[in-house]
């Protein structure tokens, strides 16, 4: 393997004993990121001279006794809708041409001072509003398994980078599944924290109410080590060092609704990561939400208002700017009314309640993350049993749940026959309660057999 | 007569009232294709106000049987 397939827990060992330097760790993802940048399109501004500068100082800082800890050195990437001081902040879009970020996002902060250097930042659907990153400003993202295909969204080049070696890891955003969906379609971690845990201040929102930010990584371990740099902790571990033994844990299987559709290889892969996991002495039961039908509409009543109310000044004074499909759906989300926003929020409030219960004697809830894979760019609908279904609709089917209640949720990668494309389990763990959700994604991570 | 007109169609027609006018609002300012996910948002709509977790004014009671 080369170095730039390493997971951050095997690179942070080599820096840390002076193996392998930042500087050509980092040159390794530059290398990687020129290669690749035509067929991916995964960066939309890469910040090598500053990324070299980093390393240098975390090289010098290292063979001085300096070393911070297990992000010092590690090349990593940000999602463009997250400021990085004196980088142009995009979010995808011309909207925002000449915009140049004053101030690092406080998760920017927090991982710049656990020493982490900053490559670049990643495509991303348009102002994160969509599930394929096909709609930016700056072209599509593509999928590095299948470059016809989409890289999902709306994290699509954090995904794809993190994939294709382009540094080791990414920080995303997730309003519907935007982190979780692209991980999963392009094969990797992608955690979406309890909501509130992690500030959003200096990222760019969508919808203030269902916005969280997460990491894209290659394990579960380098997930949980990006998560508690941006919680503020200044010497991150991956782990608890108490492991989960597989034997213990107990899962909720959500049932009607949650596998009503899904396409044959995602049906496939998940059937057999569930296999495995029983296998390994995993418990498995039923589960339902009661009001899991109405997931979407309470989702749109909450999330297209508030994403209009952010960008009304706009939308009137420079309409044209924005993706035709993008401004539409801004539009479509002034006309929803006052009461319906507020009965979507109690909407919310029935949903959060029944996530507990169903979370009741269990330690996580699983589903699939995506019913389907990774599909042709410009895939708008897609046939279940002779009914047509949005892909839009279809992306976010099983993630936006955990965005409208709360509850972390993580995606991992489930094992692969030859030639298939990635497919993403989910689960999805007790509010409040992110570190043990990440403890239990590692002991299911180990029992489903990590990476390929 | 009371009893005829359920909740449903109440709830059904007072979206249809709301589409016709975003509609024709969303045409006024140059916007016709917002046409079809106006519809859309519709249907979601109507599941939305006919959920049973709504809090909504009790209805008047019923009068006698006479």
């Amino acid at each position: 393997m080369t170095i730039t397939g390493l997971t951050i827990a095997e690179l942070s060992n080599r820096l840390a004993s002076r193996q392998v330097s930042s500087s050509d760790v980092t040159e390794a993802c530059l290398e990687r990121i020129a290669a690749d940048s035509g067929r991916l399109n995964a960066f939309i501004t890469v910040l090598a001279d500053e990324a070299r500068a980093d390393a240098r100082r975390a090289d010098i800082e290292i063979a001085s006794g300096g070393y911070r800890g297990p992000l010092h050195g590690v090349p990593i990437s940000l999602k463009d809708l997250i400021d990085l001081a004196g980088a142009p902040t995009t979010a995808g879009s011309r909207v925002l041409e000449g915009h140049v970020a004053v101030a690092d996002a406080t998760v920017a902060a927090r991982l710049r001072e656990a020493g982490a250097v900053f490559l670049g930042k990643c495509n991303l659907h348009e102002f994160a509003f969509g599930t394929t990153s096909e709609d930016s400003a700056f072209g599509p993202v593509r999928n590095p398994w299948d470059s016809t295909r989409f890289a999902g969204g709306s994290s699509g080049g954090s995904a794809a980078a993190v994939v294709a070696g382009m540094g080791f890891a990414s920080i995303g955003t997730d309003t519907g599944g935007s982190v979780r969906i692209p991980a999963a379609v392009c094969g990797c971690v992608g955690l979406k924290p309890t909501s509130g845990e992690l500030p959003c201040d200096g990222i760019i929102p969508l919808s203030r109410t269902l916005d969280h930010v997460g990491p894209l990584a290659r394990s579960v371990a380098d997930a949980s080590l990006l998560y508690r740099a941006m919680a503020g902790d200044r010497n991150p571990r991956g782990l608890p060092s108490s492991r989960v033994p597989s034997g213990s844990l107990r899962l909720g299987l959500l049932k009607p609704y949650f596998l009503d559709v899904l396409d044959g290889d995602v049906e496939k892969a998940f059937g057999l990561a569930l296999e495995r996991l029983a296998g390994a002495g995993v418990t498995i039961s039923e589960r339902a939400v009661r009001h899991a039908s109405d997931i979407a509409t309470v989702y749109l009543h909450l999330q297209l208002p508030e994403a209009s109310a952010y960008h009304a000044r706009r939308l009137d004074a420079d309409p044209d700017l924005y993706t035709a499909p993008v401004r539409q759906r801004l539009e479509m989300g002034r006309y929803v009314l006052a009461e319906d926003y507020v009965r979507a929020r109690g909407g919310a409030d029935a949903l959060r309640r029944e996530v507990d219960a169903a979370l009741e004697d269990v330690d996580a809830l699983v589903l699939p993350t995506v019913p389907i894979t990774a599909q042709p760019i410009g895939s708008t609908t897609l046939t279940f049993g002779g009914q047509a279904y949005p892909v839009r609709a279809l992306m976010l089917r099983l993630t936006q749940l955990f965005n409208i209640t709360g509850h972390p949720a993580i995606s991992l990668p489930c094992s692969r026959s030859g030639g298939s494309l990635p497919v993403g389990l989910q689960l999805a763990g007790h509010r409040g309660r992110t570190p043990d959700l990440l403890a239990l994604a590692a002991a299911v991570e180990e029992a489903m057999g990590r990476r390929e | 007569m009371r009893g005829q007109v359920t909740r449903d169609d109440t709830i059904r027609a007072s979206v249809e009232r709301w589409l016709r006018a975003s509609i024709e609002d969303a045409e006024r300012r140059g916007l016709p294709e917002l046409k079809p996910l106006l519809e859309g948002l519709a249907q979601a709509t109507v599941a939305l106000r006919a959920a049973d977790w709504n809090d909504t004014v009790p209805e008047p009671p019923e009068p006698a049987a006479t």
